[in-house]
């Protein structure tokens, strides 16, 4: 009989790994994504250029052989990362191109007429975008953050593939040591789940919370 | 006798291929009320689109109080005028807009307090107390921490008016603002609008169907059309007595709609 207590900590070991995986990486992405965003609607050329040169970039290339080169190929160029800091960094680029294009979608999604009070009210460009736009538009990106961070969630994965030991690396080792496979899967299929659904709870209340007295508004 | 307040020198404005504004020229005198009316597509709407920096214009100029507005003179030279200088002229104008424009965010106080914080550095208390002061003024002190959501029409377009006069800017435009209004709140709007003449002298330019509001309100009425100004005069003149057989025209299709002149 084998005495998964044992292996079952060292899963819940693996969980602590992916869950600052994925907040350490969304932080990163959120940072992109309004950087990002933004830089495709500003008014300067090369900054709207330099947005959709990383968003093609890292949407276009897949997440593991981006992870592949900040953990292997960078080290070359004398930028050497931890397993961790390479993981982030991979999770949160790839993942923030995606949201960058979120981010841009609601600005612009927000009415004309909003822009047009802003100028009416003598704004500065950053001043409506801060105060009047973004308020806005935060609510119309939250629904769609939620589906990017579940996804950056799900995408931590592919790090035990530079032997960090997060949940599906820890559920191999299990696998390797007890022979059953069956388990150790199963177990971490429901803390994947489980990790999912606090995040589409979490995005859920912070949007019922943003949308208060919006009534009307909203569609 | 006074400089005009506004001067639109030969103006023109197309979109596309379509010509709205065809060499317009007008002025307004300080404390002017002017009633803009004509058919839509006239180029009224465009000219108060034009005089609040929404639209960008094709040729001619403007002042506003003695000063170009799309222009800068630069040693002599005119200049296109630059995002600071249009930011300095803004602070003559305020608008009103047919949709209200509300930051839907916001509750009633902040829409009007949010301007005069962020462009004037106005503290918060003083900005709460002069916007407490404007909600009372349009009839909407009571509904000061509610949600624009929360509100009907015309008190949205009050509040509307409460945060373009937070600003007191010298000039007020008026882009049909009782047309989007079911027609039982369409007066309250109106009477916050006729104390605002009878109380400030504000120069003040509105576009409007309201023909009855405007032979009382205004003190020169303007007639567009295709993109030029065809004919002008006292409220009387062009209500009682057009000349132009346009401006004729139009007001009979106007009654007949069933509105009052």
């Amino acid at each position: 009989m084998t005495q998964w207590s044992g292996y079952l900590g060292l899963i819940l070991q693996g969980a602590l790994v992916t869950i600052e995986l994925t907040l350490m990486g969304s932080v990163l992405a959120l940072i992109m994504a309004f950087l990002a965003g933004m830089g495709r609607v500003s008014r300067f050329f090369a900054l709207r250029w330099l947005a959709t040169v990383y968003i093609e970039f890292f949407r276009g290339t897949s997440i593991f052989v981006q992870l592949f080169f900040a953990y292997f190929v960078l080290p070359l160029i004398g930028l050497e990362l931890t397993p961790l800091q390479a993981g982030v960094l991979a999770l949160g680029l790839n993942v923030g191109a995606y949201a960058a294009e979120v981010v841009r979608g609601a600005i612009q999604s927000v009415g004309r007429e909003q822009y047009e009070a802003c100028i009416a009210l003598n704004f500065g460009r950053w001043q409506g975008m801060r105060h009047v736009i973004l308020p806005q538009a935060l609510l119309i990106m939250l629904p769609t953050f939620g589906n990017n961070a579940i996804e950056l969630l799900k995408a931590t994965s592919v790090v035990s593939l530079i032997s960090l030991a997060d949940l599906t690396f820890q559920a191999q080792v299990v696998r390797s040591q007890t022979g059953n496979t069956l388990v150790p899967f199963a177990t971490i299929l429901i803390i994947y789940f489980a990790l999912a659904l606090i995040i589409s709870w979490g995005i859920r209340s912070l949007e019922r919370r943003m949308a208060r007295g919006l009534d009307g508004v909203r569609v | 006798m006074s400089t005009p307040i506004i001067k639109v020198d030969a103006i023109s404005k197309s979109f596309g291929s379509f010509k709205v504004l065809d060499g317009l020229s007008m002025q307004v005198m300080p404390g002017e009320k002017l009633a803009l009316i004509g058919p839509s597509g006239s180029g009224k709407t465009t000219i108060l689109r034009i005089l609040m920096t929404l639209e960008k214009i094709d040729g001619g100029h403007i002042q506003i109080d003695g000063e170009q507005l799309y222009h800068m003179e630069r040693n002599g030279q005119l200049l296109p005028a630059d995002e600071r200088h249009l930011t300095k002229m803004r602070q003559k104008i305020g608008m009103v807009f047919q949709l209200f424009n509300l930051f839907p965010h916001k509750c009633v106080i902040d829409n009007v307090t949010l301007a005069p914080m962020l462009t004037k550095g106005t503290p918060r208390a003083a900005a709460e107390k002069r916007a407490m002061e404007l909600l009372d003024m349009v009839g909407m002190s009571d509904k000061a921490k509610s949600m624009p959501a929360q509100l009907s029409g015309g008190q949205k377009q009050r509040v509307a008016i409460a945060r373009a006069l937070a600003l007191s800017p010298k000039i007020m435009l008026f882009d049909e603002v009782t047309s989007a209004l079911d027609p039982e709140l369409v007066e309250e709007v109106l009477n916050v609008m006729r104390k605002l003449a009878a109380e400030t002298d504000m120069t003040m330019l509105l576009v409007t169907h309201e023909m009855g509001f405007a032979h009382d309100f205004a003190d020169r009425v303007l007639f567009f059309d295709r993109g030029r100004i065809v004919e002008e005069g006292k409220p009387d003149e062009i209500f009682r007595h057009p000349k132009q057989e346009r401006t004729q025209g139009f007001l009979k299709k106007i009654i007949a709609a069933g509105h009052r002149v």
